[in-house]
């Protein structure tokens, strides 16, 4: 079992077949976090960096996690400012870590196409961990990993990913992996967040979130990034949720079958109500928990290539 | 000194010559064309220029030199190296300098540092005091200084009101006023909005945040018979607007730049900030109607939009990265690969637009290829095949796109006072 690309920057391009290898291999891993030892020697004597240029708590624990797990040698290097007001360029950083000699890095900026860039400068394997409203490859992955748990497949499933897409990592990482494993996406939302020219994509754009929980087997729902400006595209966090908002009334009048996925932090009241938060529709805590098995399964397979 | 160009092409739009002659020049002033007797041989020196063109020296109207402010980029002089390298004896720098060319000091500074050069270098001074938009700089004395145009370059001026006081107060003396068209309210983005910005996530400008601008400005001109250029067009909907307005009879021009004419989004699936410039490179549409726009003279001139930036500013995260890209050695080639070569100018169209036209544009006098005139011309070899070294270049900055590109047509030498740049050095005539 191997990848065919030694850095896994998007899913965008990314195989079926890398694709259902690393879900497979995640598979393994999330039984051995069932484990008492929760922790396998296959990384062991790698070195892992994760370079992280945005405030973010749960995607760095999560990796760092999956890297203790598999036994690897774990440096953080986190800083909110860019590179233009601390002085030293990116590229300067970047070659100071790689002289200490590590072999993957797990990136994380504010700016698309960092990690497409660092694979120039850097021989290390290059995992990204969210690059601006570009993409967000694990995410995406643990996603479908959580779908395919509890529905049994991706192939034919009707995924709508709901909320502020244009201005989402996640929502184009899930656009092409789902796509890729034969599953139809659309999205939902107001549109000051919808994508420019999404429907070329073979998008269906649904304008109303009840025809969109009817319609659908699954929901993704993003969260509402006032830290993002989305507070510039809506007039407000109540009417949002008075028109898109993730109801029980919803769910249960327009389909009580669907699956609810959010990538997290909620704000409940927003995009979730309370009692769809913690109800019965949704993964939420499970996609967290797979997100450590999915990220082990990208790391091991990155990290044993020859 | 007397030298002989043997055997050029004169070409000349504007007195209608195109014919294959000898030319005499002496202490920088073409003495004779034609009938040339042996002594003239046996006393100059000779340049065998078969085949090769010779034009009035071509002029760029929209240049970045960094001096005062940013010399570590590019200086007056490298900048000027880079003009003679690329064919050109005439530039205009634009004045997003630090501080910004809003006082006649300024004006004369520059004019000062360039006088001993080859090219003539022609500041165009900033509209309004520091390039803000809310007060006129002191344009009368601007433009007696040697200011040739207005600009808040790099801003568009925002208030209609300012703008109309600024048109109106430059007809006096006829100077046109140059708008970077942007409404900054839609600009928020790092490169042209479509499926391109949406699938590599990088936050995007649509083109009308520019034809918005383009659209007022015509209004403007038309309501203040003032003068407007609008530099580096780049989107469909712009040339048409310019289009109807110069139906209309009104007094706008428009540029674009080479890399309007040659490149698309698609480039930027690197995220190499090499292609991050504004106006963003837009789509193939548009590339096409900036080529039908110099062909049916909707755009007037060709002008690079020079703008040097050093390696570690370039070198940075995309979103971060400054805009632009230089362009004074990579202009012939680009515009006789592109435009020449694919039959959608001839070569005289060409020369209107690097030479004649953005002269007209800024009021100066057009160098003439007649006995008795001053030297100023460049000559063209429009078969030369190159592969563009960016580390060749005369320019101090390496930002270019272009690197390692193939192209035909390239300027082999430029004269004008009483100097010639050819095979890589000045030489006094």
């Amino acid at each position: 079992m191997s990848l065919s690309n030694k850095h896994l920057l998007g899913l965008y391009g990314v195989p079926k077949e890398d694709i259902q290898t690393i879900l497979d291999t995640a598979t393994t891993f999330r039984e051995v976090l069932e484990r008492p030892i929760k922790k396998v020697p296959t990384l062991q004597g790698k070195t892992i960096v994760n370079l992280f240029y945005e405030d973010s708590t749960r995607t760095r624990i999560s990796f760092e996690l999956a890297q203790k797990r598999l036994s690897a040698d774990t440096i953080n290097f986190s800083t909110s400012t860019s590179s233009v007001k601390k002085g030293e360029t990116f590229k300067d950083t970047v070659r100071n870590i790689e002289a200490m000699k590590v072999d993957m890095i797990v990136v994380r900026h504010k700016s698309a196409g960092v990690p497409t860039y660092l694979t120039k400068i850097s021989k290390a394997n290059i995992i990204n961990a969210g690059d601006g409203i570009h993409e967000h490859p694990t995410q995406g992955l643990l996603d479908m990993y959580s779908i395919k748990e509890r529905k049994g497949k991706l192939e034919g499933l009707k995924i709508c990913i709901v909320g502020d897409v244009a201005h989402s990592r996640v929502a184009l990482s899930n656009i092409y992996g789902l796509k890729t494993m034969g599953a139809k996406v659309s999205v939902c939302g107001p549109a000051t967040m919808i994508p420019v020219g999404i429907e070329s994509l073979g998008i269906k754009n649904y304008s109303k979130v009840e025809k969109a929980i009817e319609e659908n087997d699954v929901l993704n729902v993003l969260r509402i990034q006032l830290e993002r400006d989305a507070g510039k595209r809506i007039p407000s966090l109540r009417e949002y949720h008075k028109y898109f908002g993730i109801t029980s009334e919803r769910i249960e009048k327009y389909n009580k079958e669907i699956l609810i996925l959010h990538p997290g932090p909620i704000n409940r009241g927003v995009e979730l109500s309370s009692e769809v938060a913690d109800g019965p529709y949704q993964v939420i805590l499970d996609q967290v928990t797979n997100g450590v098995a999915v990220r082990m399964a990208v790391l091991y397979l990155l990290g044993t290539m020859h | 000194m007397k030298i002989i160009l043997r055997q050029v092409t004169i070409i000349h739009p504007e007195q209608k010559l195109n014919n294959k002659n000898d030319l005499l020049i002496e202490n920088g002033v073409i003495k004779k064309i034609g009938n040339l007797i042996e002594e003239d041989h046996k006393t100059s020196e000779v340049f065998e220029f078969e085949n090769k063109i010779c034009s009035p020296g071509l002029f760029d109207m929209h240049v970045h030199l960094r001096e005062p402010g940013r010399e570590d980029e590019e200086t007056i002089e490298t900048g000027c190296n880079s003009a003679a390298n690329g064919g050109f004896t005439g530039i205009a720098c634009m004045p997003n300098t630090n501080p910004d060319i809003d006082s006649a000091e300024i004006i004369r500074f520059i004019k000062e540092k360039a006088e001993e050069h080859l090219v003539n270098v022609y500041p165009v001074a900033a509209a309004t005091l520091n390039r803000k938009g809310e007060a006129l700089a002191p344009l009368y004395e601007l433009f007696e200084a040697g200011a040739v145009a207005f600009s808040d370059d790099g801003n568009t001026i925002k208030n209609a009101g300012i703008l109309r006081n600024v048109l109106e107060y430059s007809r006096n003396f006829q100077t046109p006023v140059i708008e970077h068209c942007e409404d900054e309210s839609l600009a928020d983005g790092v490169m042209n909005e479509g499926i391109n910005s949406t699938l590599l996530g990088l936050p995007g400008i649509p083109k009308v945040a520019e034809d918005l601008v383009v659209a007022r400005d015509i209004m403007m001109a038309e309501l203040t018979g003032g003068k407007i250029h609008i530099a580096h067009i780049s989107s469909k909907e712009s040339v048409e607007l310019v289009r109807q307005a110069k139906k209309r009879g009104l007094k706008i021009t428009a540029e674009v730049t080479p890399h309007h004419f040659t490149l698309t989004d698609d480039m930027l699936k690197t995220y190499d900030t090499n292609y991050k410039m504004n106006p963003p490179l837009r789509t193939r549409e548009d590339v096409d109607a900036m080529i039908e726009g110099l062909k049916d003279g909707t755009i007037d001139c060709i002008a690079s939009d020079h703008a040097p930036h050093s390696i570690e500013e370039k070198e940075m995260e995309f979103i971060y990265a400054p805009n632009g890209i230089i362009g004074l050695e990579t202009q012939i080639g680009l515009a006789i690969s592109e435009l020449v070569n694919k039959k959608h100018l001839t070569i005289f169209q060409l020369i209107e637009k690097l030479a004649i036209n953005p002269r007209k544009i800024l009021n100066l006098p057009i160098p003439l290829i007649k006995e008795g005139e001053k030297a100023n011309l460049t000559i063209i070899n429009p078969d030369l095949i190159w592969t563009v070294d960016i580390s060749k270049q005369k320019s101090k900055s390496k930002n270019s796109p272009f690197d390692k590109r193939l192209l035909t047509g390239k300027s082999i030498a430029v004269i004008n006072n009483k100097k010639m740049f050819f095979e890589d050095k000045f030489i006094s005539i």
